[in-house]
């Protein structure tokens, strides 16, 4: 894993900190590690060039310089020089005034167009839309079957007429979707090299048969140095609409969208995380900005959490805090609750430093655990769960048996407990003399 | 190896290009190397994909030489290049005692099964006997992939429902092998991103189920890298390299515009041979990896 953006710049300028004042010359190693830290992060080298140009404008004037914290001042300049470079705001799809609206989906093989296809569906429908997938890649095999496979899953019709040439297909779907009611119509076409001229001029073909009001560029967050030029080929010859940066569930820096985003100008609409049906999110530039940087993504996490946690549930046992009647039973409300946001190291990910805590030892989070947990919590009475302290040792084997753990993990369980709840007393403690006990946050807030 | 020539020096025409024609605009022909120079070659190399790391360790080398021309320079950075291709290299193993078994692992989406598809075509060829196990028992319709094209190469696939162990397929499918007298067998698994530590445990069982059947097996374990990936691709190296005792790298997808510099900065930090290289959609788009012609399309040396 890569060191964080955000520590290199503060460690090439921590050194000159105590001097006072910063130089041009300091900026300018200070741009260095901005220069390796975009590269290694995938970031075409000459978009690199031109920003590294832009930051250093900004990052010498006066306001800069003179701030008492520098460092942070230019690794602001570089966030938000990211940010604008990656669009602004989030950037929304849009639906023909004519129904049925058409998506195509297009890009390079295995960039995770019909994944993406069937994940924009489910997406669709869940905000009461009446989707049509189009099975148009008839040459990878069994890509059809593929699609008709996430459509049954998602309850979401797809159109395929086995190997009819995907114009015609393009065109039948569409009649079909309007007679049928049908809206969106998403069409996953073929992976293909953009070198290849009569595949892409297939493209061009169903884009004329079928005007989509969108057509939306699928590119792997893995992509290296060539995704500018796969990208500006597809832009020259189809005129997209968007982006679908895919698979930014793994440790990519996704530099490649902020390559993408700038030799084409268009904007970054989705990103794909996972491969369940629910992994596609809207794009917020800021916050991959924050990634890029190495700053984690509070603002994703805390919107998780709003969206899953109970409010009433939150209040209740805040009260319990309070009152230092935290038991074992809400030890497991909690742990449900943070469950519900997903996996484990996917929300942990949106942490900043979350990348270097990793390799700690004793970090490594096991989403097993948390299984067995709750198995332990679920074998024991009520009575136990309120008091742990009667658990003496022949309750703590028959709880073992009964969860299928071994009386050390039920022990391991009671201990965790126990360190918890002393912890929640001493936060409590400050929480009461008015301190505010709150995240730790990004180095300037966020 | 015309063939091999031939494509690949098409896929990495832009490449060549690319570096030729920068270093012709940087350095003029009878020009002194300075460190400018050096800083835009950087440039250049890190725009091939070869990586930070490797970029730097191989200016370093061609500074220390001391170089006066534009062809000096590329004189040493071919020879670095090929110094550091060389290391470890192996062909694709031989058989000793049947079955020849290849385990492919790989990312999502990286070409894992057109890769299996053309090997078993190759070996099919050579007139071997080909038995597919179809461990992608998670993505829809994956199964369905690989049979279409095992029923194109007359190779034998086995295969169990969507949402079986993975594990279990591959045993099955070593059974088979063993009791068929099969030549060759090549098991397929689900694309996996590295960082999910329970997939990757799942693949670390896959290893270990045929390992158990005989000690030697398998006497391959490659990784799929698409050949457009950049930085991550360590990344991707390393971790399988963690989980499963990863032999060499299969380079797909290098018919494109993507330069394959990744490859350079694998073997580098990881001693990691790339193997064969998949130049095209076709069943016999995949060739034996030749260092000194890779580097030599690579620098746009002719022939």
């Amino acid at each position: 894993m890569l060191e964080s953006l955000a520590e290199k710049i503060q460690g090439a300028l921590r050194k000159l900190g105590s001097k006072g004042r910063l130089t041009e010359a300091d900026v300018k190693a200070a741009l260095r590690e901005v220069r390796l830290a975009l590269l290694e992060a995938d970031v075409n080298f000459k978009v690199v060039k031109g920003f590294i140009e832009r930051v250093r404008e900004a990052a010498v004037g006066e306001e800069v310089l003179g701030s008492l914290t520098p460092a942070q001042q230019v690794i602001k300049v570089v966030r938000d020089e990211l940010t604008r470079l990656l669009g602004g705001g989030a950037s929304r799809l849009t639906f023909s005034p004519q129904p049925p609206t058409v998506f195509m989906l297009v890009g390079l093989q295995g960039a995770g167009k019909t994944t993406t296809a069937a994940k924009l569906a489910n997406l669709l429908a869940k905000q009461g839309r009446r989707p049509l997938l189009v099975a148009a890649d008839i040459y990878r095999p069994a890509a059809i079957k593929q699609l008709e496979v996430l459509g049954t899953k998602l309850g979401v019709p797809v159109f395929s007429q086995g190997e009819s040439y995907p114009v015609v297909l393009a065109r039948l779907a569409t009649e079909k979707a309007k007679r049928e009611g049908l809206d969106p119509v998403i069409i996953d076409t073929a992976g293909r090299l953009h070198i290849d001229d009569e595949m892409m001029a297939e493209l061009e073909r169903i884009k004329n048969q079928v005007p989509p009001q969108e057509t939306l560029l699928v590119v792997d967050a893995m992509t290296g140095q060539d995704a500018v030029n796969a990208a500006s080929a597809f832009h020259e010859r189809l005129g997209l609409t968007g982006v679908v940066m895919t698979k930014l569930d793994g440790d990519a820096r996704g530099g490649a969208a902020l390559s993408v985003r700038e030799v084409t100008g268009v904007p970054i609409k989705f990103v794909g995380t996972g491969e369940g049906m629910d992994g596609l999110e809207v794009f917020h530039p800021d916050r991959l900005a924050a990634r890029i940087l190495g700053m984690g993504d509070v603002l994703s996490l805390i919107e998780k959490a709003q969206s899953s946690l109970n409010e009433e549930t939150a209040r209740k046992l805040e009260q319990k805090l309070r009152r230092e009647e935290f038991t074992l039973e809400d030890f497991r409300t909690q742990l449900q609750e943070v469950r519900k946001m997903g996996p484990l190291d996917q929300i942990l990910g949106h942490l900043p430093g979350w990348g270097q805590m990793k390799k700690m030892p004793g970090m490594q989070v096991d989403e097993k655990e948390l299984v067995k947990v709750d198995a332990i919590i679920s074998s024991m009475t009520a009575e136990e769960r309120l008091r742990p302290d009667i658990v003496d040792a022949s309750r703590r084997r028959r709880i073992a048996r009964g969860s299928g753990t071994t009386v050390q993990d039920v022990n391991r369980l009671l201990k965790q407990f126990n360190d918890t709840k002393k912890l929640l007393k001493q936060l409590g403690r400050a929480g009461k003399k008015g301190g505010k006990v709150s995240l730790p946050l990004g180095p300037f807030g966020i | 190896m015309a063939g091999f020539w031939a494509r690949l020096s098409a896929g990495l025409a832009k490449t060549r290009n690319t570096i030729t024609e920068r270093l012709q605009e940087i350095v003029p022909l009878e020009g002194k190397v300075r460190e400018e120079t050096l800083e835009d070659l950087e440039a250049i190399l890190i725009a091939a994909d070869v990586g930070v790391g490797a970029t730097e360790e191989l200016l370093e080398g061609v500074r220390s030489e001391r170089v006066g021309s534009v062809a000096d320079l590329k004189e040493a950075l071919a020879r670095r290049l090929r110094e550091i291709l060389r290391e470890g290299y192996a062909p694709l193993a031989e058989s000793v005692e049947p079955p020849l078994v290849i385990l492919v692992v790989g990312v999502n989406g990286a070409g894992k099964t057109t890769s299996i598809a053309k090997l078993a075509a190759r070996y099919r060829k050579a007139g071997k006997r080909v038995v597919l196990a179809a461990c992608d028992t998670f993505r829809a319709a994956a199964a369905e992939q690989l049979e279409v094209w095992a029923r194109r190469s007359g190779a034998e696939l086995v295969r169990h429902q969507e949402g079986s162990d993975p594990a279990a397929v591959a045993h099955d499918a070593l059974q088979a092998a063993l009791a068929r007298r099969a030549d060759v067998l090549i098991v397929d698994t689900a694309g996996r991103l590295q960082a999910k530590k329970n997939l990757m445990a799942e693949l670390g069982k896959i290893y270990r189920v045929l390992n158990r059947v005989r000690p030697d097996l398998p006497q391959e374990t490659l990784l799929v890298l698409d050949a457009t990936t950049g930085q991550n691709a360590l990344s991707q190296a390393r971790l399988f390299k963690e989980t499963v005792p990863l032999t060499g790298v299969i380079l797909a997808k290098l018919d494109g515009t993507a330069k394959g510099g990744i490859a350079v900065a694998v073997q580098r930090e990881l001693s990691l041979p790339v193997k064969l290289v998949g130049v095209g959609e076709g069943q016999d788009d995949l060739e034996d990896f030749e260092p000194d012609t890779f580097v030599s399309a690579l620098l746009g040396e002719e022939g």
